[in-house]
């Protein structure tokens, strides 16, 4: 496990994966903080 | 000049068991995920109706889906049909006529019932059909099959070599799915501007036609000419992800502009792959399967007419190289900096035509709203220039933006979805100028950690 407390995190999601934005809330409810989100492709 | 443009929506549930990610989760997992995903695929019917095809089709203005509550499948269109001003929508049937029409190497081939009720249609000749015997064997001998939306098998493409993986089934399936709808967009351009005389057509898909030694050959700029029964163009094709569109637009703007000639055609079909990408996402949500649809598209760029809206070249704009690909920095290099060079303030600009992926389609499946990410992207901009106050910003985006209402096949969601509406706008509508603006994943060939984007402005005729 990762304590994400604190943590300055980059998130980078698939588009037919786990897309960046439920990574960010993933990240954001364990109190990390996402500095920068993109999902590759754009959709 | 941007005469028009047009587009063609084959709506074929049967295809999404072929879909990349359909075809990679049945693989990977046990259990009835296949029957899951047959339970939610709808019919033509609700397709046709699905206020967001309708969109695509031209016969209601995206700004119309800000009235329709959300999710959009839920509130269809009432007695709207498969035709509008800026396309058409076919359904499975048809599309697989086509397809035997298409298929000039023999490589596809039906069941005899099936067969026989493709040449009732009238699009081709009694397609070939083979005998149950001889469908299972070929099915059996890396034939790619061919379903219907209840899933029964109603034929097969067999494989075009039997060592070449850039001539499997499968990839062959996926480029005569681009050669049919990129064609029958073409004839649908062709069939409204009575003019049949292209000079050149600029294909730009995400398709790879070719063999071993050229994967990825291309050309099938051609292919399309030649099925949509274009006789005097030449063509070939631009490659660039989903930004492909845009460029073959500037392409095919500065072949006219500079008398090379005199009308060229940008046509792309649609992206086999990405039926059913998001798939899980619906049948978590309990929607239906959304990304059941092959999207093709014809561009029409000739010379002055005095009517047609003006592709201004001078404010075409590429990401460079140098460029950042940071999301900042892209919408800087392609939105603002084009419009100052121009002596244009943002609010200049009535719409900004962007990925205008349907977010019905994307939030599901996690990856949030597309167009309005972009747009709080522009507002952000306008904001940081001193053009608007930050409070302005959501009033920003309500008047330059809109929602998205494209399937999500890559490169047609690009900007272009809104051409039919800003040709429509800019000539006997109130709309002024409009810029488009597309971008394109080159990392995902694992060639170069790049992005790619361009954007170019599109205005009123000036005689007008």
């Amino acid at each position: 496990m990762v304590d994400l407390k604190g943590k300055l995190v980059l998130a980078l999601g698939e588009r037919d994966g786990v897309p960046a934005p439920t990574l960010q809330k993933c990240i954001e409810s364990g109190g990390g903080q996402v500095i920068y989100a993109a999902t590759q492709c754009f959709a | 000049m941007v005469r028009g443009a047009r587009f063609v929506l084959a709506h074929v549930p049967g295809l999404v068991f072929c879909g990349s990610k359909p075809r990679r989760e049945f693989a990977a997992r046990d259990g009835d995920l296949r029957a899951m995903l047959r339970r939610r695929l709808r019919p033509f019917s609700a397709a046709v109706t699905y206020p967001p095809h309708q969109v695509m089709l031209g016969a209601l203005a995206p700004e119309a889906l800000r009235g329709i509550p959300r999710p959009w499948h839920l509130h269809p269109i009432v007695g709207a049909g498969p035709e509008g001003p800026a396309g058409t929508m076919i359904d499975e049937m048809t599309f697989y006529a086509w397809l035997a029409r298409a298929d000039t190497a023999n490589l596809v081939h039906f069941t005899e019932e099936f067969a026989l009720r493709l040449e009732g249609l009238g699009v081709t000749g009694r397609p070939t059909a083979l005998t149950a015997d001889r469908l299972a064997r070929a099915l059996a001998d890396h034939g790619e099959p061919l379903y219907d939306r209840q899933e029964t098998t109603v034929g097969v493409v067999v494989p075009g070599h039997e060592q070449d993986e850039a001539l499997s089934a499968a990839v062959l399936l996926e480029n005569l799915a681009a050669k049919v709808t990129g064609a029958l967009a073409l004839s649908r351009l062709l069939d409204d501007a009575q003019t049949p005389e292209i000079n050149y057509l600029l294909g730009c898909g995400e398709e790879a036609v070719g063999d071993r030694y050229q994967r990825g050959g291309g050309n099938l700029a051609k292919a399309i000419g030649e099925l949509a029964g274009v006789r005097t163009a030449g063509g070939a094709d631009v490659k660039a992800f989903c930004a492909a569109p845009l460029h073959g637009l500037l392409m095919a703007g500065a072949l006219v502009a500079s008398g090379v000639h005199r009308r060229v055609v940008v046509v792309a079909g649609g992206s086999l792959a990405k039926l059913g990408m998001k798939f899980r996402g619906h049948l978590a949500a309990d929607y239906p399967i959304l990304e059941d649809v092959l999207a093709g598209v014809a561009i029409d760029v000739v010379a002055d007419d005095g009517r047609s809206p003006v592709l201004r070249l001078d404010t075409a704009t590429v990401h460079r190289i140098e460029d950042g690909v940071a999301p900042h920095q892209m919408a800087k290099a392609l939105t603002l900096a084009p419009l100052q060079a121009a002596g244009l303030r943002m609010r200049d600009v009535d719409r900004y035509a962007v990925e205008l992926h349907d977010p019905d389609i994307t939030e599901p499946a996690g990856s949030g709203d597309v167009p309005a990410g972009n747009y709080q992207m522009i507002a952000a901009l306008a904001a940081q220039s001193g053009e608007i106050a930050r409070a302005d910003m959501p009033a920003f985006v309500e008047a330059h933006g809109m929602p998205g209402f494209s399937p999500t096949q890559g490169h047609i969601a690009s900007a272009i979805p809104y051409l039919p509406h800003a040709v429509a706008g800019l000539t006997g509508g109130a709309l002024t100028r409009v810029q488009f603006i597309a971008k394109g994943s080159l990392f995902l060939g694992r060639m170069t950690t790049m992005g790619d984007g361009v954007s170019v402005l599109l205005e009123r005729n000036p005689a007008r």
